[in-house]
């Protein structure tokens, strides 16, 4: 009898694994970014090994130039996906925005800055419409973007007269975001660095600033923040034209990505920049995420369908992995979301 | 006689054809926990949502200190010092203690990083946070850093309470405290109540619990049919009375 009453009980191997899940989901909870770095970093290293071209100075210039459009929009979509709101207007606006840019220069030969200054106007007037829409119409975000997508996009075929127009007819700033610097051996285009600036001061002013602060405080619950005394709807106007502001950043960058400027681009980068967004581990109930994660969520994306190809995998599998690595996104955002003291 | 902290005389809220309050009064003296209790329709919520800024009245007129006072918002009514715990909390669960603790108030750092960067003072917020807490003595709390959503529902009360005590000058309304909570959180909450009643601030507590009210209020306003019915004693009157009171059954005693 005293042998057993001495035996310390042995730890239930459910209880254990239970522990370390729980563990788990507490520090995925803390942060958020965790998860999306652990998957970019395996998914590197799974490529480097099946094939050498991977790691090669061209190909990761490659894979930067290919995230840097869709990763500056998921900037603008992750401050309006954090308010729990969701915009697919965002590819519509910075193709309106970018033939705007182009098309004044090119016919009416304005200079390279002031173009470009009117279309980070252009860019943060649509915005804005979609935060007046939000807040006074007070209509859900995803019908008022779906709406102001087909919009912006017919002003865009009417203004550009579905013409094309040449990177030859622009003056060059326009097209500086499309230019290299050398850094240790790989070529890296203006618009990729502008895009790792641009999370940068997005991530500092998200989190040390009181407006990062009511914008998770907004998406997170909305009610409570009103009654705290924070405008919600001056912080969401604010979120949907900051994003339009950032969304003419994206164009300026997609101007020099494809050396002209065509009403036809971009047509899926909305719901890609949202697929960054979500696999980022930015949470679409919104006050859950940061904006270096959906900088990762691009890049995983990008290296996947990068490393994919490389591997000699059809185009197929690589849609169905993105497809894959979206529900997982999700189904964890729910599990972290559960998380107990 | 000592001016009431807080008064309002004649209020009147009509939505419609459904008048919310026909003529309220209410007085807070200085120092005192005033619960008010009343039936489902009595006007309760109609009279702590005008004191809160959080609906204009019709009519009447409310006074702060001796002065009149009109809000328009929940934020006038912060700005003049009134602090309203919400039933719903209004605490944004994924952001921190401390954030909470400050939001929609937050603190800047000094210098160039907080005016040209508008840097928040997160450790000066943390702090003090912790400071608040203590004062209160939420020692439950351990890091001020946590995010709400993981504290239980005592602490997330007690946040919003540490909230209110920290920033109300004036006075502090608590609209249903204890409504979600188990036992041992509702005595945590209690004392917290008289904690902050302890540190001079005046206390309205609306709450449909008897015994809680009995056992912290210094006062008790009874509201029925939009007006104040009476103001009694706990120490006076029973429990039993005073819910005869609030339902009609029985004619409030004249001396109150």
């Amino acid at each position: 009898m005293t042998t057993t009453a001495t035996r310390p009980p042995a730890p239930l191997p459910e209880q254990r694994d239970r522990s370390v899940l729980t563990r788990l989901q507490h520090l995925l909870h803390a942060q958020a970014t965790i998860g999306p770095a652990v998957v970019l970093l395996v998914a590197v290293i799974v490529f480097a090994l099946l094939s050498e071209r991977f790691l090669t100075p061209g190909n990761i210039s490659l894979i930067l130039q290919q995230v840097a459009v869709v990763g500056t929009l998921a900037v603008g979509q992750t401050i309006v996906i954090l308010t729990a709101g969701i915009d697919l207007s965002c590819g519509a606006i910075m193709v309106l925005t970018s033939i705007v840019m182009a098309k004044v220069a090119a016919g009416t030969g304005l200079p390279g800055l002031p173009a470009l200054l009117l279309g980070f106007a252009v860019g943060t007037l649509c915005g804005l419409l979609n935060g007046l829409l939000v807040t006074r119409l007070k209509l859900p975000p995803f019908i008022v973007t779906l709406g102001t997508l087909n919009v912006f996009f017919a002003v865009n075929l009417w203004y550009s007269g579905s013409a094309t127009i040449r990177g030859t007819d622009m003056p060059s700033l326009l097209l500086w975001t499309g230019q290299t610097i050398n850094i240790g051996g790989t070529r890296i285009t203006y618009g990729s660095i502008m895009l790792v600036v641009l999370v940068a001061a997005m991530a500092f002013v998200l989190k040390n600033t009181a407006w990062g602060r009511h914008v998770y405080s907004t998406g997170d619950d909305l009610e409570a923040s009103r009654l705290s005394g924070i405008r919600t709807a001056r912080v969401l106007l604010s979120v949907y034209a900051t994003a339009g502001l950032i969304y003419a950043v994206a164009a300026w960058t997609l101007i020099g990505r494809i050396a002209s400027a065509s009403p036809q681009a971009g047509q899926t980068d909305n719901l890609d920049s949202i697929t960054a967004v979500v696999i980022g581990g930015t949470s679409l109930f919104g006050g859950r995420g940061a904006v270096v994660g959906s900088l990762i969520g691009a890049l995983i994306v990008g290296v996947f369908r990068n490393g994919l190809a490389l591997a000699g995998v059809d185009v197929l599998w690589q849609t169905m992995a993105v497809g894959v690595l979206i529900i997982v996104a999700v189904s964890l955002d729910q599990w972290i979301r559960k998380v107990k003291a | 006689m000592t001016t009431p902290v807080l008064q309002a005389t004649g209020l009147v809220k009509r939505y419609g054809k459904v008048t919310a309050l026909a003529g309220a009064d209410l007085e807070l003296l200085p120092g005192e926990i005033l619960a008010v209790i009343g039936d489902n329709g009595a006007g309760k919520s109609s009279l702590i949502k005008a004191l809160s800024g959080a609906v204009v009245p019709d009519e009447g007129e409310i006074r702060l200190d001796g002065e009149p006072v009109s809000f328009s918002t929940p934020i006038d009514a912060r700005k003049a010092g009134i602090e309203t715990v919400h039933q719903s909390l209004a605490v944004s669960p994924s952001l921190d203690i401390a954030s909470n603790l400050f939001l929609g108030r937050e603190r800047r750092r000094k210098g160039v990083l907080g005016s040209v960067f508008r840097m928040l003072d997160r450790q000066g917020m943390r702090e003090e946070a912790r400071r608040q807490l203590d004062a209160l003595g939420i020692m439950t709390i351990q890091n001020p850093g946590q995010a709400v959503e993981t504290l239980s529902g005592g602490q997330r009360q007690a946040v919003a309470v540490a909230r209110a005590a920290a920033f109300g000058s004036r006075v502090v309304i608590m609209d249903e405290p204890t409504a979600a909570l188990g036992v041992r959180e509702s005595r945590a909450v209690l004392d917290l109540i008289l904690q902050v009643r302890d540190r001079g601030l005046p206390v309205i507590l609306i709450s449909h619990n008897m015994p809680h009210v009995f056992e912290v209020a210094d006062r008790i306003h009874i509201q029925r049919l939009g007006r104040r019915k009476a103001v009694v004693d706990p120490k006076s009157v029973s429990m039993s009375d005073a819910v005869a009171i609030m339902t009609g059954a029985m004619e409030p005693p004249e001396a109150a």
